[in-house]
């Protein structure tokens, strides 16, 4: 655990805390984004090159995008008059601890199921391919079969509709 | 002799660093790096904006800027006067904070694409693995800048023009991702030094360069195509279309913050066109392998200036395109093509050397590009145009 852990992790719970906090729907939204360049950058610490710039590219560079591009469309980005935060953050707040208990146990679970190596496994972006071309291919295709099929379903709804004779 | 001079920059940056202690060598050099590039190309930048004008102006028959220095010369140092101590103008109902980090956050995204561009032999700042992803993930980067500059300025011309942008640079960003992976897929590496060092080969004096195949001469006009919507340059400089959106999203921006947004755009080019440069034309390789005592960094400066030529060129000669013919040039021509072009780099990588290859795969992207080409005229009606609002 190097102090660069300690920055980063501050950096992408601070990004977190704002998105929640923020009034401003477009201020949470570009909040978020420093949230997922931590995780980038912590990924990046770990010296996983590939999954570090995968998650700028999607996640800084389309998923964002979608976001921002979704409250501007829907007039989400004016603030409503009787606040943003919601009367059931109880029940919100017993669902993400629970959600955050699981996922910490199986992590810590995991410390124990999978055999410790102690040399860092050197794994270059040709290994990563080579897997998914390789072992990985079903996975792989499949879903990239559902995202096409989202694909064409997206535009089957944003068809502008014939006028039918009556 | 030839050799030194080649490694003039390493040597010098080698013999800087020996002055300081062991332990501090490593990091001094990689702060020596990251100056030379910020100091480069910000000059290029400047002398560019001389040369455009200039060429623009020859272009439209007349002279262009020639009053301040011999020929112009100083012009830009006259404009970074006057944008420094311009009046920096921030409307009072634009939202403050996120309407002065939008130049930084975009000329630090720019900037940090250089770092993975192989300058010259040995010239790379940092020599990754995923080069060509980290290249990208830097680029998306900067449409969000542009989002935030457009929203936090409250104008509906930026919001509008930053909508626009937007919207263009990522359906040109499939293309551009797409028409790179062919190179990928061939020389099988994400990072760019080995890429250029894959095409430093000579047959006959003619170099290996990918643009003197068929695949690559598609995937570098696709890919010219695709850089030319990324940087918002004419012919596709809708989101700055000063005759619908004054200037787009920088329209409330003033004094240094719009000189950032001017040097963020020029510097896009220079790494765009750099990066073109890397993937098709052979980076800091000689273009005959008699001309190879010529230092490396002078043919990638040499490639990106020319680049450079042909985007003021293309800015002097076309008109704009409207925003529909925009979407469907990029999702209905561009984007098909790039896809067969992807299966001819395939069917190239596994036919094996010989001619039949070169045969096979002209034949192929020729008739695509007449069929789809054909296609899509036949759906276009031509005709007195209306104006439904007009009228």
């Amino acid at each position: 655990m190097s102090p660069i852990f300690y920055l980063l992790a501050a950096l992408t719970l601070a990004g977190g805390l704002a998105t929640v906090l923020l009034k401003h729907l477009v201020h949470a939204a570009l909040a978020v984004t420093i949230a997922f360049a931590g995780l980038a950058l912590l990924f990046l610490q770990l010296d996983a090159q590939f999954a570090g710039f995968a998650q700028i590219l999607v996640y800084i560079g389309a998923v964002a995008i979608l976001i921002v591009f979704a409250i501007l469309l829907t007039h989400g980005a004016d603030l409503p008059k009787e606040g943003v935060f919601s009367k059931t953050w109880l029940v919100g707040l017993i669902i993400a601890a629970g959600v955050f208990a699981v996922l910490g146990w199986a992590v810590l679970a995991s410390v124990s199921a999978v055999p410790q190596q102690n040399t860092m496994p050197a794994v270059t972006v040709h290994d990563i391919g080579n897997a998914l071309v390789g072992r990985y291919v079903l996975p792989l295709e499949i879903v990239a079969l559902l995202l096409t099929a989202a694909t064409i379903g997206a535009v089957i709804v944003a068809m502008h509709e014939k006028e039918r004779p009556r | 002799m030839a050799a030194n001079l080649d490694q003039i920059f390493i040597l010098l940056r080698d013999w800087l660093v020996g002055f300081l202690p062991a332990a501090l060598r490593p990091a001094t050099g990689v702060v020596l790096g990251v100056i030379a590039i910020v100091c480069v190309f910000p000059g290029l930048f400047a002398l560019t904006t001389v040369f455009e004008r200039k060429g623009l102006g020859r272009i439209q028959n007349r002279i262009g800027p020639n009053r301040v220095g011999p020929f112009g010369l100083f012009q830009p140092v006259a404009d970074g006067i006057k944008s420094l101590t311009k009046e920096d103008v921030v409307p009072l109902s634009a939202n403050a904070a996120v309407h002065f980090l939008a130049p930084l956050v975009l000329v630090v995204a720019v900037f940090m694409e250089f770092a993975v561009l192989p300058i010259g032999r040995n010239m790379v700042l940092v020599d990754m693995d995923a080069g060509l992803l980290f290249f990208f993930a830097m680029g998306a980067a900067t449409e969000l800048s542009v989002f935030m500059a457009g929203w936090s300025s409250r104008n509906k011309y930026s919001l509008l023009g930053a909508m626009r942008a937007v919207a263009q640079m990522i359906s040109y960003e499939v293309v551009l991702l797409l028409s790179s992976v062919a190179v990928v897929m061939i020389s099988g590496s994400l990072s760019l030094p080995k890429i250029v060092a894959a095409q430093d080969q000579f047959t006959n004096g003619f170099p290996h360069w990918y643009i003197f195949t068929p695949w690559g001469l598609a995937g570098f006009l696709i890919y010219a195509i695709a850089a030319t919507a990324e940087t918002n340059r004419s012919p596709f400089d809708l989101p700055e279309g000063e005759s619908e959106l004054v200037a787009g999203y920088h329209t409330e921006y003033s004094g240094f913050k719009f000189a950032l947004f001017f040097l963020g755009e020029y510097l896009a080019m220079f790494s765009i066109s750099g990066l073109g440069t890397t993937l098709f034309l052979g980076g800091w390789s000689a273009p005959f392998s008699f001309l190879t005592w010529v230092p490396s960094w002078i043919w990638f400066f040499g490639k990106v200036m020319l680049s450079i030529f042909v985007f003021i060129w293309l800015r002097g000669t076309l008109p704009r395109l409207r925003q529909d013919q925009l979407m469907n040039f990029a999702w209905k021509f561009v984007l098909p093509f790039t896809l067969l072009n992807l299966m001819v780099t395939a069917l190239w990588r596994f036919m094996g050397e010989g001619w039949q290859r070169w045969v096979v795969c002209t034949v192929i992207l020729v008739a695509a590009y007449v069929v789809m080409g054909r296609l899509e005229m036949r759906r276009e009606h031509f005709g007195p145009r209306s104006y439904r609002y007009a009228e």
